[in-house]
């Protein structure tokens, strides 16, 4: 089944160029510490929301040059009551490449802040690729922790049956009855402050597996229902094995298979959730970077007219979004019965 | 008579339901670190003896069983207790509810006249070049962020001047006539719904394009078109009619993910809705509140489920001889 959903991922343009899209994005966020040209907590509280450097090959002169950049000066609009920022012309700073263990960085003195800078003077460039690798891996952890709750959670229920499916059923249909966001930002709020950044981020995985484990078992238990009276179940059965190893290590397997490819298809869910989550302020804290928190400051009219900068977080998580969907269009293609012909 | 029967039937199963969300919430709200009073303890103006009395009202000194049971009393008689500002938790529901109901209302009409449409379009033209297009158009709707293109149509708001930025309501509202009224209403809904519609049109309409895909797949459908009825005959007379019946069944979960996605618009809105109203009581750890408006959302979620239920076996008559 693999290889098929391989197969059709190549032929299908929209999904090819997807797979190369997230291929790219995950590249960029493994390598973060070599291209970003700032660490993660480098900010210069001088330079708070400066917008993008321009890069210059050319000089004044009209001759090609080295690459280089000017620094902004702020300066303060009596006129229109703000901060305006102009390039300072009057010393240039060349771009330096490979030094340091960064792809780019500038000289002494010299700011190079690619997509501009936010309120605390960081480069918003930097931290959109040490966010990435938060906002972009909590989905499949988030999946990590709730496969295994959901797999036996549904697999004892269906096999079980009678009453114990009954009533655990309605215990998760219960909680499927809460609407999750709701749960999603109470759980959230619950959390008590004073963690440190890892604690924090582990606890908003389980909390995103708690919200979804329940539609996932029920999907799961559909699948044992439909397997539980074969005759390889019999077979185990009678030859005496325990209830928990003929669901675990019988019928299981049968449905890992399809379960895999199933949960993958809803990491953009859970990528969207953390981005609203930490959009709120209750998900990943500062000054650690995820592309929702970051798109907080966006909440702020002046900042999304006079910054529009800002905004680039929440372009990232749509392109990341939408190839994780085009790729989940073609996977359902292939594995929905009637589309073999 | 045998539906009226289902139909009791089906309400009397979500008491139980209702009891274990109440009994979750409940525990996750009190097991918590927060302290229910903090809020009060730390108002040099609210004396002791209040203080002792609202621990008393909450059985806030006694085993979390018995809080519960108390906490259920008083929310089956009516009473959710007061806000932190001391405001009844009531009232500011009665007042946030028929926002969030006008809001989705209107998102759940909008998205059924033009995804139904949209969706049997898709699967009469299956696999060509206009069903490519509409399935990547719904893609981008669904991958968009909602609180994103919330902020982004706020953006084109304030630069074009347009549309009015938050709120349900101008500051002048009371003074206007009724059609300046309805008006003003429409003119402040128009970017929250654009936002909630977008997002959940992919949805419903791959739903329909999928449903009608399976129909027209299927033997009695074959057997019209061999008895040379038009295509449009086969289609819109014969096919349509048992594509649609799964549709009602997504109703109830649409309902369910546009009051969680309604949260998100609210707030970027500034529109006073439920979804806002618990993010704000959430903020401000405001228990009481939070505890009510996570039941009264449950409550919605089930209600709809239980109309579009309801809906299914006066549509579907298989359903009906099935289930009694």
């Amino acid at each position: 089944m693999f290889k098929e959903i391989y197969i059709q991922l190549i032929k299908d343009k929209f999904a090819k160029i997807a797979l190369i899209v997230l291929g790219v994005i995950y590249a960029a966020l493994l390598f973060a510490d070599f291209l970003a040209p700032y660490s993660k907590d480098f900010s210069d509280r001088t330079m708070s929301y400066v917008p993008p450097s321009k890069i210059y090959t050319i000089d004044e002169n009209g001759r090609l040059s080295m690459p280089y950049t000017y620094n902004y000066i702020r300066e303060f609009d009596a006129e229109n009551l703000r901060i305006t920022c102009r390039p300072d012309r009057s010393k240039k700073f060349y771009l330096k490449f490979f030094s340091h263990g960064h792809l780019v960085s500038v000289e002494n003195g010299g700011r190079l802040f690619l997509l501009g800078s936010d309120i605390n003077g960081r480069d918003v460039f930097s931290r959109l690729l040490f966010g990435g690798r938060i906002s972009m891996t909590i989905g499949f952890l988030a999946l990590l922790v709730l496969f295994p709750i959901g797999l036996l959670y549904g697999g004892i229920s269906g096999y079980l049956g009678g009453k114990t499916d009954i009533v655990m059923m309605r215990f998760a249909e219960a909680v499927m009855s809460v609407p999750s966001f709701y749960l999603l930002i109470i759980l959230a709020s619950i959390l008590p402050a004073g963690m440190t950044s890892v604690q924090r981020f582990m606890l908003i995985v389980i909390i995103l597996a708690l919200i979804g484990w329940a539609g996932f078992a029920r999907v799961v238990r559909g699948m044992v229902l439909s397997v539980k009276n074969q005759e390889f179940v019999q077979a185990a059965k009678s030859i005496g094995a325990s209830r928990l190893r003929i669901i675990t290590k019988h019928i299981l397997p049968q449905t890992t298979s399809f379960v895999i490819v199933a949960m993958t298809l809803s990491v953009p869910s859970y990528i969207l959730s953390e981005s609203g989550l930490s959009f709120l302020g209750l998900g990943i804290q500062q000054p650690d970077a995820s592309w929702g928190n970051m798109l907080k400051e966006a909440q702020e009219y002046t900042n999304i007219i006079y910054r529009p900068w800002l905004l680039t977080p929440g372009f990232l998580i749509f392109i990341a979004v939408l190839s994780f969907n085009l790729i989940g269009d073609t996977i359902r293609d292939v594995l929905d019965p009637k589309n073999r012909d | 008579m045998q539906i009226l029967l289902y139909i009791f039937k089906r309400i009397l199963q979500t008491i139980p339901l209702l009891i274990i969300v109440s009994l979750i919430s409940f525990f996750i709200i009190r097991l918590s670190p927060v302290d229910p009073l903090a809020e009060l303890k730390l108002n040099p103006s609210v004396s002791k003896e209040t203080l002792q009395r609202e621990t008393e009202r909450l059985g806030l000194d006694k085993p979390i069983i018995v809080q519960y049971a108390k906490w259920a009393k008083s929310f089956v008689r009516g009473d959710l207790g007061v806000t932190s500002n001391g405001e009844q938790v009531s009232a500011k529901l009665k007042e946030r509810i028929p926002n969030t109901l006008l809001l989705t209302v209107v998102v759940i009409f909008l998205t059924w006249v033009t995804g139904v449409p949209l969706g049997i379009f898709a699967a009469v033209h299956w696999k060509s070049k206009r069903d490519r297009i509409l399935t990547v158009l719904t893609s981008i709707g669904m991958a968009i962020p909602s609180f994103f293109f919330a902020v982004l149509l706020l953006i084109f708001a304030v630069k074009t001047g347009w549309f009015p930025v938050g709120g349900l309501t101008s500051s002048d509202f009371l003074e206007m006539s009724f059609a300046q009224k309805i008006w003003d209403v429409t003119h402040h809904l128009i970017l929250p719904v654009a936002v909630l519609f977008t997002i959940s049109l992919a949805g419903l309409q791959r739903q329909m394009r999928g449903n009608l895909l399976d129909v027209l797949d299927s033997d009695y459908v074959k057997f019209a078109r061999a008895k040379g009825l038009s295509e449009f005959k086969v289609i819109y007379k014969h096919a349509l009619r048992n594509a649609v019946n799964p549709m009602i069944t997504l109703l109830g979960f649409e309902f369910a993910s546009l009051l969680s996605g309604a949260a998100l618009t609210e707030y970027v809105f500034q529109y006073p809705g439920l979804g806002r109203l618990i993010l704000e009581a959430v903020l401000r750890s405001d228990i009481n509140l939070v505890m009510a408006s996570l039941m009264i959302g449950a409550v919605m979620l089930i209600l709809g489920n239980l109309i579009a239920d309801i809906l299914l076996i006066i549509t579907d008559p298989r359903i009906r001889r099935k289930e009694v």
